[in-house]
């Protein structure tokens, strides 16, 4: 029964971080059209600022509210680079599918090569509070604290998303340019200040991902984004385009299904299931579970 | 008086279709102007033009005028501001969006929308307003639809096929309104449906293969059957204009 309990929190953790990558990535295309193969970079650029403030930056640090700081400053960095990579680089590029893809393909490469080139191309102890370090006893399992700071942190941005959406001006924009974009300026409104912001939301959460990641991993390393950003792509498609509480179901599946293959098969096999599962939703709900909506 | 749209020499030409082959007419500053024709001559083209929404890629020549303001090549978002308020073919309500998000989506920062008016001709929409747009009847899409637009001050309406596919009995409600709102915002009208053209209409501009062949006074275009057959494919007395077998313009007019 622990095994179990162990299982389902430790998958929940693995979901969780899954989930904060792809509510952007979910957002941003089911609004903006976009296929951000540079997710990623936000994430590595969240992970390694907090990592970097962490150490350098005053009164930040490792730790109670130190840590909160870099975190903060993590996450702010990430915000700032996606905001930056949609103005300069996604802007011109609305409509123009392959180059955008080319763009963003070349700007992750890109941004991996510039992580490694800057702080080396191996894994960096994270700096991470002691309390994160040990376990918490949930029904007989000793689970990660790291785990379990991901799992609130996840529900807590899945709160805060769908608050945004229901409840303010520009997440109505954003749930009705999820649906039909060209309806949305045709009312008045410029759909293209609601593609930043779906980008600043998206690198926030990817870059908090970044951060915490560092914490349940206990290092950061330049490629742990692109990594990352594979199940993430997975998730949006299995959870619906656009849809943020189906990239929240599909984010469990994936993180349960993986946990557990991987403990009561070979390790490896959890990533062909999830595999396997894409290709089961996308020969039976093409839509994914949500289908195109910005909320359930 | 000065027409309130003028289109001069409009050419649109998408994925290698020229689908309107300099197009001209002007838009009365009053009243309902209808725009004629069979199906895939490029009406909704001309309105999707007239709004700035042809696709990426599709090329847009002429010119385009309301008042003294060019409006070629401006973002469709500062156009509508700008006081031109557009009803799609479909509706194109928010299906997913209860009533009342559907019409708080059109309202405009620095104005106060127009609430009374639209609850004023479409009761049922204030009734409805937590019901989700996309469980309206067609009708009632249609509604919202115009009442969104509505909430704002207008220059003109382009209003694309508004009783397409509606009952009879909601045919009359919508012409009705437009009735209504033609009373004080011109209106350039898409339709099919010539009992609703004959009720509405001042002027007409009738369409064929992407150019204008006929333009002038609604009533006297329908008073003539010879002529009303030889542009539109059917006898005036008759309800809609028929599809065509495609012009030139080729495939449907829904770009």
């Amino acid at each position: 029964m622990d095994t179990i309990v162990l299982l389902t929190l430790t998958g929940l953790g693995l979901a969780a971080l899954y989930f904060l990558v792809a509510s952007g990535l979910s957002l941003v295309f089911g609004l903006a059209d976009v296929l951000n193969f540079a997710h990623g970079l936000f994430l590595g650029v969240g992970a390694y600022a907090t990592w970097w403030a962490a150490g350098n930056l005053p009164g930040a640090g490792g730790d109670g509210f130190g840590f909160l700081l870099a975190v903060a400053f993590g996450v702010a960095a990430g915000t700032l680079v996606a905001v930056l990579v949609e103005l300069v680089l996604i802007r011109p590029l609305y409509s123009r599918t392959i180059e955008q893809v080319l763009v963003t393909v070349g700007l992750s490469l890109a941004g991996v090569a510039l992580l490694q080139a800057t702080w080396g191309a191996d894994a960096r102890p994270f700096p991470r509070p002691d309390w994160t370090r040990q376990v918490t006893g949930v029904l007989g399992a000793q689970v990660p604290n790291g785990g379990l700071l991901l799992i609130i942190a996840a529900v807590v941005v899945l709160g805060a998303i769908l608050a945004f959406l229901r409840w303010t001006r520009y997440g109505l924009v954003i749930r009705a340019g999820v649906e039909n974009r060209e309806m949305v300026t045709a009312l008045g409104i410029d759909v293209r200040k609601a593609f930043t912001l779906v980008f600043a939301i998206g690198g926030a959460a990817a870059a908090l991902a970044g951060a915490l990641g560092g914490v349940y991993f206990g290092t950061v390393s330049p490629g742990q984004g692109g990594s990352l950003l594979i199940f993430a792509f997975i998730v949006v498609v299995i959870g619906g385009m656009g849809s943020v509480v189906g990239s929240a179901y599909a984010a469990v599946a994936v993180g349960l299904l993986q946990q557990f293959v991987n403990y009561y098969g070979t390790s490896g096999l959890g990533d062909i299931c999830v595999v396997a599962l894409l290709a089961v939703v996308l020969l039976l709900r093409p839509q994914g579970i949500a289908g195109k909506v910005a909320t359930a | 008086m000065e027409p309130i749209l003028e289109v001069e020499n409009l050419s649109v030409r998408i994925a290698g279709l020229h689908i309107l082959q300099g197009v001209s007419f002007t838009v009365a500053p009053t009243g309902v102007t209808v725009l004629l024709g069979r199906n895939g001559v490029g009406k909704t083209t001309t309105l999707r033009a007239i709004v700035g929404l042809t696709p990426r890629g599709g090329e847009v020549r002429g010119a385009i005028r309301m008042g003294a303001q060019s409006l070629l090549a401006r973002p469709t978002h500062r156009l509508v501001r700008g006081g031109l308020g557009y009803v799609p073919e479909d509706r194109c309500v928010f299906a997913g969006l209860t009533v009342a998000e559907n019409l708080r989506l059109a309202e405009r920062r620095g104005t106060t929308p127009a609430y009374d008016k639209v609850y004023a001709l479409f009761p049922e929409l204030d009734r409805r307003g937590r019901q989700r747009a996309g469980s309206l009847s067609g009708g009632q899409q249609q509604m919202l639809a115009i009442g969104r637009v509505l909430l704002n001050d207008n220059r003109l309406l382009l209003v694309d096929e508004p009783t397409k596919g509606l009952a009879p009995k909601v045919v009359t409600e919508v012409a009705e309104v437009l009735e209504r709102v033609a009373e004080s915002v011109p209106v350039l009208l898409v339709e099919q449906n010539l009992a609703v053209v004959r009720r509405l209409a001042r002027g007409a501009v009738v369409l064929a293969a992407g150019q204008v062949a006929w333009a002038g006074d609604a009533q006297r275009l329908l008073l003539e059957t010879a002529l009303t057959k030889s542009l539109l494919g059917v006898g005036s007395a008759e309800g809609h204009a028929p599809a065509a077998s495609g012009g030139p313009a080729g495939g449907k007019d829904g770009h």
